[in-house]
């Protein structure tokens, strides 16, 4: 007997929606708080102040924004960044190596010349810096054009390698002499570190910069040629090869990009909230950074707003483990769903749910 | 000496044991086309999940059954997403590995600072007993016994059967795979659910058998080792078991070294795993027709027959 | 639908609880940060048990509060400043990568009065503490000493800072104060919590012949690896005896709760000062777990040694101590003093090793 099955399926579209590009996060972040209630009635917490201490919260005083905003910053500039690369479909996932390397090569002048007050020493570190985290980025670009090898492996072998090698600069080398043997290094001079914008509040120069550089890249990104040029070759990178887009030219533009964004993060985080260099001196960012990218859908305004909300959940995590209880290990759990959500809805801006029906015959 | 030199085989065994689980696992999902990165995640969550069992039953068994199974949990989640929603599957890996840190976190809180009965290492009679070889042989933990089995059959079933080759013609060349009649994506399913069971496994191990206690994030980087590990051994399993030995015995030999009074800076010792993974994965892609026999060509490639 | 307007209503009054809660609050408000989780069995465990000690005697006036799992790194300012933004009026900071960050939070808010241990900067609302731990050490040396049948212990450390090599040095004076043979085997796991880390130490210290395995790191995993091979070793920070009843000699228990509650009722009194404190047996603060596993006599003369530490009749650095070049560093019959020890950057004598740097 033939039976009939009313069966959903993907048909896939001809451009991207854009409909469904701004809602997918919303609907990410919606799901994810719903889920979140549930999470904390099974933990027999009330999810209505649960959600509003971690979604809310951080947002309704200026100590909070402030915060929020710093620890935000980081992981615009690394998601902007990467989305560039992503677009182009070149995984750069090592961010957080360039991230390290870039504040250790632009730490140097601070370290190296700890009583400065030369007003010309903190622009000279964010160059130091971009340039760090390029030169860390530029080893998977080599080995890419000139040896095929995967850049997703290559750069994420590297962030072990940086971050063994900031471990032994503060052991040794660069250890501070009068910190009693404990790893880390001198604190930087004054004119080393990012004036802070207001007295009280930890918000710096840097998260300003962090907040003014996508609006920079979505313009560069829309008036140029280059901005065209990574859109064809993500999508299309046989068609762009006929447009005589190179591959290699590619590779190198996008990693040097990313890797300079994570490397000036990297010394920006250095030279503000840190003020030394120290054996850890990222919770991650360059991971969390891949996150904002998807989050953000590629975009760099997206990034913006995308490291913004992730920043929120990590303030809000903290204010829930003091204000509710709520252990830690939430914020990492609600990242993760929040991804999860998000790439399972991204299907909907490629493809389009149709509703089909085929025959099939039961035996 | 001798008994130095016993004594450290062993105990490299035991820090190459996780390390073979989770690369097993990751290879053979890789080999199918599909780059899982959420390794590290799929540990802990074995790692968690197989103490929590012990806890409450008691029974070893049930605990390594349990570890294996919650990794094939939260591998199948980032089966259905890859596989069927088709997303991106580096970011839908770092999701897992986020996502399994969080959870086991969570999950472990009421377990952080129990302690279990911890898996012995085996002793039989004689054997065991055996001057030089009778430990290095016969004298560990059952579950190190397991993780070689399981890596032998592993290369046994990539080079002599032909689900092994049907495997790896669907990482290969997925499209041409279907066009011959082969289920792709249920073929990637399972090599995906095989490579969360043993991430699962390699947690468990350490949970249960390495230091009978679960802390959060205990895999400490493991699972990250595990991929490099992989394509360290160029995805041939023969060379797994070489690799874990010398990822996991290089901390085990800078420690000793330090024992020993020799002063080599840790951290340098510590990069030469990732620094040779590099080397090898440049070595073995700068040649174009020797990365197409090793390396899976559709790996990290979403797939989709298309009607 | 309606569950969403639920949900928004009960994220309202949650709002308004949260604020009514804080206007209403009268008790003072303790904070304290914690490096690891509070069920670590170590260092972190100790410091939440005399947190607990606070709410049980204080409990009336006082409530306190955690953070758990500070990294030390740009979030330990900023979990700091939000403990003293929610109205703490006393903030504890438990690990000595929280120093800089502490005093960055202590300058932003002056009316908050901060206690930092194992750290060496005050300020006029920022205190340091710590305790005597090379004291336990001279006793657990003492034990080491007379139990090592290979005359080779091994001692897992965690950073190459005075504290820790305090108490290498203590453990060293101690046990060659009964066999002057022994050997101390040094590896530095460069952590404070990572019990894979730590168990692969104390496996690597027992290939290399040692019988008793010690150290300064926070889990209970080298102690259970220790348990697993038979070989005998000391916990840490805590009693640790349910992890290893065959196999923990002693530990050294770190009983803060005395210290906080005298500072809590001193910001009660509206007494408290900043200053330095630096307490040991004598204070109650280090503590010998009951000395198991070994024969009468060896336990006889740790409790002795400990109870002539403890009524200050005995030093354990007193002098004549050398230093590994053979230099005078303690002369005869001299002690030496707290700065010396907290500065102190060498091995004496004894120890074939070298610091690394």
């Amino acid at each position: 007997m033939p039976l009939e099955m009313p069966l959903l399926t993907l048909e896939a579209r001809a451009t991207p929606s854009a409909s469904a590009a701004w809602l997918s996060p919303l609907l990410a972040l919606t799901l994810t708080a719903i889920t979140g209630a549930a999470i904390f009635l099974v933990m027999g917490k009330s999810p209505g102040i649960a959600l509003y201490i971690y979604f809310i919260e951080p947002l309704t005083s200026w100590s909070g924004l402030s915060e929020v905003l710093v620890k935000a910053g980081p992981l615009i500039l690394i998601g902007v960044g990467l989305s560039i690369g992503f677009r182009a479909g070149i995984w750069n996932i090592g961010a957080e190596g360039q991230f390290i390397a870039g504040a250790l090569l632009g730490s140097a002048p601070a370290i190296f010349f700890y009583e400065s007050a030369n007003p010309l020493i903190l622009p000279l570190m964010m160059l130091l810096g971009i340039l760090g985290g390029m030169g860390w980025a530029a080893i998977p670009a080599v080995l890419k054009t000139r040896f095929n090898a995967n850049e997703i492996l290559v750069s994420l072998m590297l962030v072990y390698v940086a971050e063994l090698l900031l471990i032994h600069l503060v052991q040794g080398p660069w250890r501070n002499p009068q910190g009693w043997g404990f790893p880390g290094t001198r604190m930087f001079p004054d004119a080393a570190l990012l004036p802070v914008l207001f007295s009280g509040y930890r918000i710096h120069l840097g998260t300003i910069i962090a907040i003014v550089l996508p609006l920079l890249v979505w313009f560069a990104l829309a008036k140029t040629q280059f901005g065209f040029q990574i859109k064809v070759f993500g999508s299309a990178p046989l068609a762009a090869r006929h447009a005589g887009i190179g591959e290699k030219r590619m590779i190198w533009v996008t990693l040097m990009i990313g890797g300079g964004l994570a490397g000036l993060a990297g010394v920006i985080e250095a030279s503000s909230t840190i003020g030394q260099l120290v054996p850890k001196i990222s919770p991650g960012y360059g991971f969390t950074a891949i996150i904002v990218a998807f989050l953000g859908r590629l975009h760099p305004v997206g990034a913006l707003l995308a490291g913004i909300a992730i920043a929120v959940t990590y303030i809000g995590g903290e204010g829930a483990q003091i204000s509710a209880g709520l252990p830690k290990a939430v914020t990492g759990l609600f990242q993760g769903i929040i991804l999860f959500y998000l790439l399972a809805f991204d299907l909907l801006t490629r493809y389009r749910l149709t509703r089909i029906t085929i025959s099939k015959s039961a035996t | 000496m001798t008994e130095l030199i016993i004594a450290s085989i062993m105990t490299i065994m035991t820090a190459a044991t996780p390390l073979i689980f989770a690369a097993t696992g990751e290879l053979i999902c890789e080999k199918s086309g599909v780059l899982n990165l959420g390794v590290e995640g799929m540990m802990l969550i074995g790692a968690v999940f197989g103490f929590a069992a012990v806890t409450v039953t008691g029974a070893p068994v049930l605990g390594v059954f349990a570890g294996a199974l919650a990794g094939i949990f939260a591998s199948l989640i980032f089966g259905f997403l890859t596989l069927s929603l088709l997303s991106n599957q580096v970011a839908t890996g770092l999701a897992l590995t986020i996502f399994g840190t969080g959870l086991s976190a969570l999950f472990g809180l009421e377990y952080v600072g129990k302690t279990i009965e911890q898996i012995e290492p085996i002793h039989i009679p004689l054997l065991t007993d055996l001057p030089i070889v009778g430990r290095i042989l016969f004298g560990h933990d059952p579950l190190i016994y397991l993780a070689i089995a399981i890596l032998g059959l592993t290369a046994w079933f990539l080079r002599r059967t032909r689900a092994g080759m049907v495997l790896r013609a669907v990482g290969d060349s997925d499209y041409s795979a279907h066009a011959i009649g082969y289920p792709v994506i249920a073929i990637r399913y399972a090599a995906v659910a095989f490579g969360g069971a043993m991430a699962g496994l390699g947690g468990a191990y350490l949970s249960l058998a390495y230091t009978p206690l679960w802390a959060e994030n205990m895999s400490a980087g493991r699972g990250w080792i595990a991929l490099a590990l992989v394509v360290f051994a160029s995805w041939r399993p023969s060379r797994v078991l070489l690799g874990a030995m010398l990822f996991g015995g290089i901390t085990i030999l800078q420690l000793n070294a330090q024992a020993a009074g020799f002063g080599i800076p840790a951290s340098y010792m510590s990069m030469l795993p990732y620094i040779a993974t590099i080397v090898v994965l440049v070595l073995i892609s700068r040649d174009s027709t020797r990365i197409r026999l090793n390396a899976p060509a559709c790996l990290g490639r979403a797939f989709r027959a298309e009607r | 639908m309606k569950k969403f307007f639920r949900l928004t209503a009960m994220a309202f009054a949650g709002a308004l609880l949260i604020a009514s809660g804080a206007a209403s609050a009268e008790k003072l408000k303790v904070g304290f940060i914690y490096i690891g989780p509070p069920g670590d069995f170590g260092w972190t465990y100790a410091h939440d048990q005399g947190r607990m000690q606070i709410e049980k005697e204080l409990g009336d006036h006082v409530e306190t509060t955690f953070v758990e799992n500070v990294p030390e790194g740009p979030d330990a300012e900023r979990a700091i400043a939000k403990l003293a933004e929610t109205g703490h009026e006393l903030i504890f900071t438990t690990s000595f990568g929280y120093m800089e960050p502490t005093l960055k939070a202590a300058k932003r808010f002056p009316n908050v009065k901060f206690e930092h241990a194992t750290g060496y900067k005050q300020a006029d609302n920022v205190a340091t503490y710590n305790a005597k731990f090379y004291e336990g050490r001279y006793v657990q040396g003492i034990i080491a000493g007379k139990m090592s049948k290979t005359n080779t212990v091994g001692y897992i450390a965690s950073f190459p800072i005075p504290e820790v090599i305090m108490g290498i040095n203590a453990f060293l004076l101690g046990a060659h104060s009964v066999n002057p043979d022994i050997k101390l085997k040094i590896v530095w796991a460069y952590t404070w919590f990572d019990p894979p880390k730590e168990a692969d130490a104390a496996k690597v210290l027992m290939d290399q012949g040692a019988d008793i395995i010690t150290q300064h790191t926070d889990s209970t995993a080298a102690l259970q690896a220790a348990a697993e091979r038979g070989v005998l070793a000391f916990g840490q920070a805590s009693d640790m005896i349910q992890f290893a009843p065959d196999t923990q000699l002693t530990s050294i228990i770190d009983e803060w709760g005395p210290y906080y509650v005298e500072r809590t009722q001193a910001v009660l009194d509206g007494t408290w000062t900043s200053g330095d404190t630096w307490h040991g047996m004598s204070d109650g603060l280090v503590v010998m777990a009951p000395y198991t596993n070994m024969p009468d006599d060896v336990a006889t003369l740790a409790a002795e040694t400990a109870e002539s530490i403890r009524t200050g009749a005995f030093h354990p650095f007193t002098g004549p101590i050398y230093n590994q070049a053979g230099e005078l560093v303690v002369s005869d019959g001299e002690v030496a003093d707290d700065g010396m020890l907290a500065g102190m950057m060498f091995y004496v004598k004894g120890i074939d090793d070298e610091v690394p740097n």
